[in-house]
């Protein structure tokens, strides 16, 4: 089911010194869910994150969340739980692992993958309802992943 | 970890307990022109196997200015498009120069419990129809007329002057005999998470049904009010335009209007409505 791919620490250095960014095919999930390592190397920057959050063409996270630190964004949607205290309530590599692939956390959940590239069922060209590719681009960008986790990770009680 | 986990988990878990809890629909019930009595809530039937303990129509989830239009013929828009196919109606076309009222008189007492049972295998031509489907078989075979075309306006017209002569008549699609594996193949379709967002029909209209989603409030996705009356479109919709919609919403690749997919699964959707009366044309946001 979940495919485990081993996380060499050769791998990360030779790819280190490039880009340390992780394709989505290879991230590795914990047995909760988790993802312990950051995507990219690059520290989130909440602002990005609050943006990828309320923007429709980006995460639009909003849609299904409440926030109410972001009360200023018309519109939020009752499907998850609210996000107030997420912070709190779980830790960094938790977040990573719920936005990046929420399945791994909470089987059969409602939420999307946000960095999933394939092994979907009739995949779409974005909203155009034309086939798309496979494998596809993932909803959200490895830095984008992490800017919405330093977001998350402010919403404290 | 594990801690926090747990935390977060009996958090989540109450909050979606929460949210199922919610208020889904409003207590409103419907009468249009002061006469006519709307079924817009009933005990789900047998086939649904306790997904869901009530149906209701979309209508009870539209708010109360955007209800108050379809309670008043003169305040439905859709009811214009009707006028229209009244003059269809009575019009001689085709080859062998027949108005539909030739063969089928008044609509409104030929009509009258039509819409409700549709779409409904025709035996004679050894498929599945939907209503739209029946209508241009009629005009290219009774009156060799040209066929109008899926959801096309003047289709989408005459299917709502025959939905709106059968408003009240209850919903009762039949699901057995020769449409029983298209009904099954139906379900499947409901049940199925497509595209990249991974969603079915069900994960949106059955488990979240009353929820806020998008900037809109879910219903349970039911059909009984088609055609209908968009104020985002300003025009009449067609059921299988609706699902294209919807399944596009979910980034995945939809299927054709008057596919074997989207027949399959029209038939199965209708029947989760059996016991909602027929209310087309409907308004809806
Ligand atoms: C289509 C709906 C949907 C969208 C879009 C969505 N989520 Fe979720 N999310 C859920 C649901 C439902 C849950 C509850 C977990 C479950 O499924 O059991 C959840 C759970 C969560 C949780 C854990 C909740 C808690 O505090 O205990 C976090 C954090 C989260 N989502 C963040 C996000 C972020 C960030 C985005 C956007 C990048 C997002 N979600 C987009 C539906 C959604
Ligand atoms: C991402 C969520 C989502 C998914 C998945 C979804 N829908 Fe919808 N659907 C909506 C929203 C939002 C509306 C508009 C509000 C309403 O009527 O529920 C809607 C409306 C409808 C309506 C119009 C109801 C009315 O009374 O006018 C029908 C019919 C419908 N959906 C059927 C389907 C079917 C069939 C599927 C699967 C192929 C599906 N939907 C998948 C969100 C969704």
């Amino acid at each position: 089911m979940k495919r485990i791919i081993p996380f060499t620490a050769a791998a990360v250095i030779a790819a280190g010194m490039v880009t340390a960014e992780t394709a989505p095919e290879d991230v590795v999930f914990g047995e909760y869910g988790e993802i312990a390592e950051s995507l990219t190397g690059v520290a989130g920057d909440p602002a990005e994150g609050e943006k990828v959050m309320t923007s429709r063409g980006l995460g639009n996270c909003i849609a299904c969340h409440q926030v109410t630190a972001l009360e200023d964004y018309p519109f939020h949607g009752e499907v998850g739980p609210s996000l107030d205290g997420a912070g709190s309530r779980w830790d960094e590599a938790q977040l990573r692992g719920i936005v990046a692939g929420a399945k791994n956390t909470f089987p059969d959940s409602m939420m999307p993958s946000f960095y999933k590239s394939t092994g979907f069922i009739r995949i779409g060209d974005a909203f155009t309802g034309k086939a798309g590719s496979d494998p596809t681009t993932p909803l959200l960008t490895a830095q984008q992943i992490e800017d919405v986790v330093a977001y998350l990770m402010t919403l404290q009680d | 970890m594990k801690k926090t986990m747990l935390r977060g988990a009996i958090a989540a878990a109450a909050m979606i307990v929460g949210a199922q809890g919610a208020l889904a629909q409003d207590a409103d019930s419907l009468t249009i022109n002061g006469e006519i009595d709307i079924v817009t809530e009933a005990p789900a039937a047998a086939h649904l196997d306790g997904a869901l303990r009530t149906v209701y129509s979309g209508w009870r989830f539209r708010s109360d200015e955007t209800q108050a239009m379809e309670m008043d013929d003169f305040d439905n828009p859709g009811m214009l498009a009707v006028e229209d196919a009244m003059v269809a109606w009575n019009t001689a076309e085709g080859t062998e120069g027949k108005s539909c009222a030739d063969c089928h008189g008044d609509a409104a007492e030929s009509m009258t419990n039509v819409r409700a049972v549709y779409p409904r295998w025709n035996e004679e031509a050894g498929e599945l129809r939907n209503l739209q489907m029946q209508i241009d078989a009629c005009r290219t075979e009774q009156m060799g007329a040209e066929a109008w075309g899926l959801d096309k306006t003047p289709m989408l017209n005459m299917e709502a002057l025959i939905s709106s002569v059968g408003r009240g008549t209850i919903v009762n699609v039949a699901i057995d005999g020769p449409v029983a594996d298209m009904w099954e193949q139906g379900r499947e379709l409901y049940y199925t998470r497509t595209g990249q967002l991974e969603l079915s029909c069900a994960n949106c209209h059955e488990d979240n049904y009353g929820n806020y989603i998008r900037a809109d409030h879910l219903s349970q996705g039911q059909i009984n009010g088609f055609p209908t009356y968009r104020l985002k479109n300003a025009k009449l919709n067609g059921v299988q335009g609706r699902f294209r919609g919807c399944v596009r919403d979910t980034r995945a690749e939809t299927y054709a209007v008057g596919s074997p997919e989207f027949m399959a699964l029209e038939l199965y959707v209708a029947s989760r409505g059996n016991g909602l009366a027929v209310e087309g044309p409907s308004v809806r946001n």
